[in-house]
């Protein structure tokens, strides 16, 4: 079985990497997005110095570490929801349901492909990119660097079961579109890629620092910046996402059993 | 007698669809997509499933698959319950549905296969041997490391085929597997088939818009309409079933007042000295040809055979008008 989802996700990782142009333009857009926010953020801490508990070389890589995240842990949308919902629409969805294969495993398989090619597509090029223009310090530490990934990957994972919960409505909606734009909305906002969540004071940002989109952009970033460093804090910071991991798993593969249950494929 | 590899005892799908019927009011609707269909498939048969659009035939196909669960009625395909043993039941079957496609869209064929071959635990050397096999008699060798996305409708579709059979499956399902295709494709297709089914004994159901492809592929053929299985058995069976008829075609010497003395034969129509004459499907040509030759001056004469369009086509018109009946 694991040979089948190691190949069904080398198939992800090379179908996203057949689009190079495409790559590029994101990379691009990720760039000058970067700059855009660098600069509000400058604007930002040089009038509230250690806001959140950031300094302004904290701030800076925080705004690149979301740019090269943003598709990596599916910050914006998950890179998979629309393809998934526009099959549950079209019917196609019969196809990948009679394959002796768990319909939430495969697509776990195949975007965890994808998320490995944008995270050195898009990933790598824009925290290097920023980190010469502003100048914040890069890990020189390999261990640093293992415990980001790790906090990455697990972000991306935690993004997929949030996505594929959000594209299982669509057995029920038919048209999930509207779904689809308020996960967006909150992602955007939730996961700290306006702000950093530890910015917000009181119960907001007690809340925002709770919810599962924290652990797409907020704890990878704190994790890079040191925040959970000693005393176990980086096993708080996977425990955090492991946590919401295997939660909305748990809840995909609910609604997928009621929907491959109940509602009928489309188009018969 | 062959061995029943596929069982339908009294076979059920109802879909409830809700219609909005005024401003907060909605109406459940039961519609029976499956009412009730028994029929056994032996080992090593052919068979098509035809019917109009909407008659319940993919519906069928998909619980014969398992991805829709009965609502009544039993089902077994080679022994097993596919709504309950889905995946343990996908080992054996395969299916191509022709509007649709199990291939990967942006990467080269080859890696589609690749994944199958994973996916059913195909033992390597089984594997390399299949895929040999259906590259050279699908004609797919130039184009394994194609993006799928960049292939011809018929090449895709063949691609979906050998897709389907790299796990020798005991079944094949086929759903309109040579819609949209050409001419030359549909042929290929056909007779690939044609052989896979000779060779191998693999039982192939097939649903079809494409007449052609049943009169040149099944031995049986089923009709369903409404749901309900209309008929079974073979094709010139079918034939008098719809109450087909077959037309002489006569060409006499000279134009003449229409035939209307030869017993067993009704007068169509008259085009110059060539005139038409409709007598059963059933019945024989010859006393009618003697007939004819002894009172009129003939040149020349062929038979036509109906095609099943329109004996279907009948069919279906008489269920419909005896339903009207009924409902009165």
């Amino acid at each position: 079985m694991l040979r089948l989802y190691a190949t069904v996700a080398a198939g992800g990782f090379r179908r996203h990497a057949t689009y190079r142009v495409a790559t590029l333009a994101g990379l691009f857009t990720n760039t000058v997005f970067g700059f855009v926010f660098s600069y509000t953020y400058i604007a930002l801490w040089a009038e509230r110095p250690q806001l959140g508990g950031y300094s302004m070389a904290d701030a800076l890589a925080y705004v690149w570490i979301g740019q090269a995240l943003i598709t990596v842990c599916g910050l914006m949308g998950g890179g998979f929801e629309d393809e998934l919902m526009e099959r549950i629409r079209t019917g196609d969805i019969a196809v990948d349901l009679y394959r002796p294969a768990d319909l939430q495993a495969w697509w776990c398989a195949a975007n965890a492909g994808r998320s490995a090619y944008q995270l050195l597509g898009r990933g790598a090029v824009p925290l290097l990119i920023g980190a010469l223009a502003f100048g914040f310090t890069l890990p020189d530490d390999p261990a640093a660097w293992t415990a980001f990934l790790l906090a990455v990957v697990l972000g991306s994972f935690v993004s997929f079961a949030l996505w594929y919960l959000v594209a299982m409505s669509a057995f029920w909606l038919l048209d999930g579109q509207g779904v689809v734009q308020v996960a967006w909305l909150t992602g955007l906002f939730f996961s700290g890629m306006l702000l950093p969540l530890n910015v917000f004071p009181g119960a907001l940002g007690e809340i925002a620092r709770a919810l599962p989109w924290a652990a797409l952009l907020q704890v990878p970033a704190d994790v890079y910046l040191g925040r959970y460093d000693g005393g176990g804090g980086l096993a708080r910071a996977y425990g955090f996402q492991l946590g919401w991991l295997a939660l909305l798993l748990a809840a995909g593969r609910a609604a997928q059993a009621a929907a491959t249950r109940k509602v009928v494929v489309q188009g018969g | 007698m062959g061995v029943p590899l596929i069982e339908l005892d009294r076979l059920e799908k109802t879909f409830t669809v809700r219609r909005r019927a005024g401003l907060l009011r909605r109406e459940r609707r039961e519609v029976r997509a499956v009412d009730g269909i028994s029929f056994t498939v032996d080992r090593g048969e052919m068979v098509g499933y035809i019917g109009p659009n909407g008659a319940g035939k993919s519906t069928t196909i998909k619980m014969l698959t398992g991805i829709l669960t009965p609502s009544g009625g039993r089902l077994r395909v080679a022994g097993i319950d596919p709504a309950r043993e889905r995946t343990r039941l996908a080992r054996r079957i395969g299916v191509v549905f022709g509007q649709r496609t199990t291939l990967w869209w942006d990467l080269p064929l080859r890696d589609s296969y690749r994944l199958t071959h994973r996916m059913y635990r195909i033992p390597d050397d089984r594997y390399r041997e299949n895929l040999a096999r259906c590259v050279d008699l699908l004609d797919l060798g130039d184009l394994l490391d194609v993006p799928v996305r960049q292939l011809s409708l018929g090449q895709r579709m063949r691609g979906d085929i050998a897709a389907a059979l790299l796990h020798d499956p005991e079944v094949l399902y086929l759903d309109e597997p040579t819609i949209g295709l050409d001419v030359v494709s549909k042929s290929r297709v056909r007779a690939f088939l044609r052989e896979l089914n000779a060779e191998r004994g693999t039982t192939v159901l097939l649903t079809t818009h494409d007449l052609t492809d049943i009169e040149q592929l099944c031995s049986r053929v089923m009709v369903i309409d409404h749901g309900r299985l209309m008929y079974d058995g073979d094709l010139a069976g079918l034939h008098e079933a719809g109450d087909g008829e077959r037309m002489l075609v006569v060409d006499l010497a000279r134009e003449l007042p229409p035939i209307d003395s030869v017993p067993g034969a009704r007068f169509v129509r008259a085009d110059g000295p060539r005139q038409y004459l409709a007598f059963p499907a059933s019945a024989s040509a010859a006393p009618l040809v003697a007939a004819v030759a002894a009172e009129y001056p003939l040149v020349d004469l062929s038979v036509r055979e109906p095609d099943i369009e329109s004996v279907i086509a009948k069919m279906y018109g008489g269920t419909r008008e005896g339903r009207r009946e009924s409902l009165r």
